[in-house]
């Protein structure tokens, strides 16, 4: 099951959650040298808030702030639910 | 030494005191040339190299004024190449995104040193990372001219690529098929370089007015194009469609309103891109309702500027470069278009230089920093991407100097607590506007005097960079590696900051 969501506009990032064996995250980020961790901690938190395991997680990030990529990230999950 | 931005400078450098220190030092001039013999006509760039016994080690200078259609640099620059001569030093006044041919001559150590006031591209991101052998170093545009007069930047040969040519060695920009405007960058180069072999792909018998004088002119070099004319044109000549862009605009003609700038009799300059060309348009609309007629607006024209002079709005345009094609025909025609050298422009030790005329100037930034000094040299993580250009002459030279930006560009705040690299001094940056809010430099007592009880969203930058960081989030600090890649050279010479080599990769 996939789930993709957001673009790589700038300010924006392009989201994509498949199942998967154990949990795991990549980050590609314009910004990552400075937002890196922050990135992480929006995406993990948005996983445990929604009791989201099990899934691989690619972020393709032009600088979005945090609120897009918690929204990005929600509508992904959704669609990876639809996805069967 | 730590200078006067509070940046360390090695001993055996001038270390930049303040931005009017120039007023204590004299006029440093070398004589112009005294050109012997009648010029000389060639087609055949080989011959040129040859007669001019050109080797290695040696120094030549070029203009940007075909931009991104450039096609001078790139021929001179592959003979270089093909010759494999070493140790060269490149002084273009521009390095643009077109030169690609500079990263192999770079990397091979052909060209390894450079001055130039601007660079993009893949030369400037191959600079960065620290392949440059020698050094970069940055100048503004009236800096490099006061260079090349005092003989702090000699320059062996001048190749000046120049759109028509005469039988007497007479240039001018506005005509030919690669008409370029205003070649006011060339004009020191003209004056005091060794040798000065202009580039053209037009000669006509004789032209009655000219901007380039032949008694200067050793060799004329005639080939079939010297550029390409979409590349030529600067791009942007649209005005912004972005809401934030537009809000920011809008405030600054306001603002500019309110503190009684846009008066008659005016003048200002502002930068080309689209939110500086939004800011024209309200400040037309301003002028036009309260019948206010400017004296003069300066700089890289462009098509916005040449219709309020069309219309009457200004009574002259000062143009050191022509940024569009409506510019480069309005030069022709227009007499009250004038070109201007970058000495006229910019240069601290010319008598009654354009920049201090100015009242305002609007300008942008990467970066700017608590203490108001401004980065348009590299990005955030230490990337080549700019310059001064004319940034620091102008900010020193106008009674107010505005920087529009947004707050936040793709998540990086654009105000730090300092800048990764210092192209303007702060105390010649008055004013903040972003769409969130206005700052006022502390140095401007009279600006913020008379702000008190305004409408206007005023606030201490400080204030701003703390509201940013609650939208960002706090960026991690980060390191530049410690190796020196060049530096920053202020107006009157004296060493404004380090060039230092990146330590990330995009």
């Amino acid at each position: 099951m996939k789930g993709i969501a957001g673009s790589k506009e700038s300010n924006d990032c392009l989201i994509t959650i498949e199942t998967s064996e154990k949990t795991k995250i990549e980050i590609q980020s314009i910004v990552g040298a400075f937002f890196y961790e922050q990135i992480l901690k929006t995406i993990e938190d948005t996983l445990t808030e929604n009791r989201i395991k099990n899934v691989l997680v690619k972020i393709e990030d032009r600088g979005a702030l945090d609120y897009t990529i918690k929204s990005r990230l929600l509508t992904a999950i959704e669609r990876m639910k639809e996805d069967v | 030494m730590i200078n006067g931005v509070g940046r360390f400078i090695p001993d055996n450098l001038d270390p930049f005191v303040s931005s009017d220190n120039f007023l204590t030092k004299e006029r440093k001039l070398i004589s112009k040339k005294n050109k012997q013999s009648k010029t000389v006509f060639l087609n055949n760039l080989t011959e040129v190299f040859d007669i001019l016994n050109i080797t290695s080690g040696m120094t030549f200078s070029f203009h940007h004024h075909l931009r991104n259609g450039d096609q001078v640099i790139q021929m001179v620059t592959n003979e270089i190449g093909r010759r494999n001569l070493q140790n060269i030093h490149l002084a273009p006044s521009s390095i643009f995104p077109n030169y690609t041919n500079l990263v192999d001559l770079i990397r091979n150590g052909n060209v390894t040193d450079i001055h130039t006031n601007y660079l993009n591209g893949p030369a400037a991101k191959l600079i960065s990372e620290g392949y440059l052998r020698g050094k970069l170093v940055m100048n503004t545009h009236g800096g490099r001219a006061r260079a090349i007069e005092s003989g702090d930047l000699l320059i062996d040969v001048a190749f000046i690529a120049c759109p028509v040519v005469d039988k007497n060695g007479n240039g001018h920009g506005s005509f030919g098929k690669s008409a370029c405007g205003t070649l006011g960058y060339a004009v020191s180069d003209l004056e005091y370089a060794k040798k000065v072999v202009l580039v053209t792909d037009t000669v006509v018998e004789e032209l009655k007015d000219y901007q380039l004088d032949g008694q200067y002119v050793d060799y004329v070099l005639v080939i079939d194009s010297i550029g390409e004319r979409s590349g030529i044109v600067s791009g942007t000549t649209e005005i912004t469609k972005d809401p934030i862009g537009l809000k920011i605009a809008k405030e600054c003609a306001n603002l500019l309103n309110f503190l009684g700038l846009i008066k008659n009799d005016f003048s200002m300059q502002t930068g080309a891109g689209k939110t500086s060309l939004a800011v024209v348009s309200f400040v037309e609309d301003i002028m036009k309702k309260n019948k206010i007629v400017g004296s003069f607006a300066s700089g890289g024209i462009t098509k916005s500027y040449v219709d309020m002079l069309e219309n009457g709005l200004f009574k002259k345009l000062y143009d050191v470069q022509c940024f569009d094609l409506e510019a480069v025909a309005s030069f022709a025609k227009n007499e009250n278009h004038i070109a201007m050298s970058a000495s006229e422009y910019g240069n601290p030790f010319e008598k009654n230089p354009i920049c201090n005329k100015l009242d305002f100037v609007v300008l942008g930034a990467t970066e700017i920093d608590l203490d108001f000094n401004v980065n348009v040299t590299t990005d955030s993580l230490g990337y080549l991407i700019g310059g001064s250009g004319g940034h620091a002459d102008i900010a020193y030279g106008a009674d107010v100097t505005i920087i529009i930006s947004p707050l936040i560009k793709s998540r990086i705040p654009i105000i730090k607590e300092k800048v990764m690299t210092v192209t303007t001094p702060g105390s010649d940056v008055d004013i903040l506007i972003t769409e969130r809010g206005i700052a006022i430099n502390p140095l401007r007592k009279d600006l913020k005097e008379k702000l008190k009880g305004s409408s206007f969203p005023i606030f201490e930058i400080g204030e701003l960079l703390e509201l940013t960081h609650k939208i960002t989030g706090v960026p991690k600090d980060i390191k530049s590696d410690e190796k020196v890649i060049g530096y920053i050279e202020y107006r009157d010479g004296t060493y404004l900051d380090c060039l230092r080599k990146v330590n990330y990769e995009y």
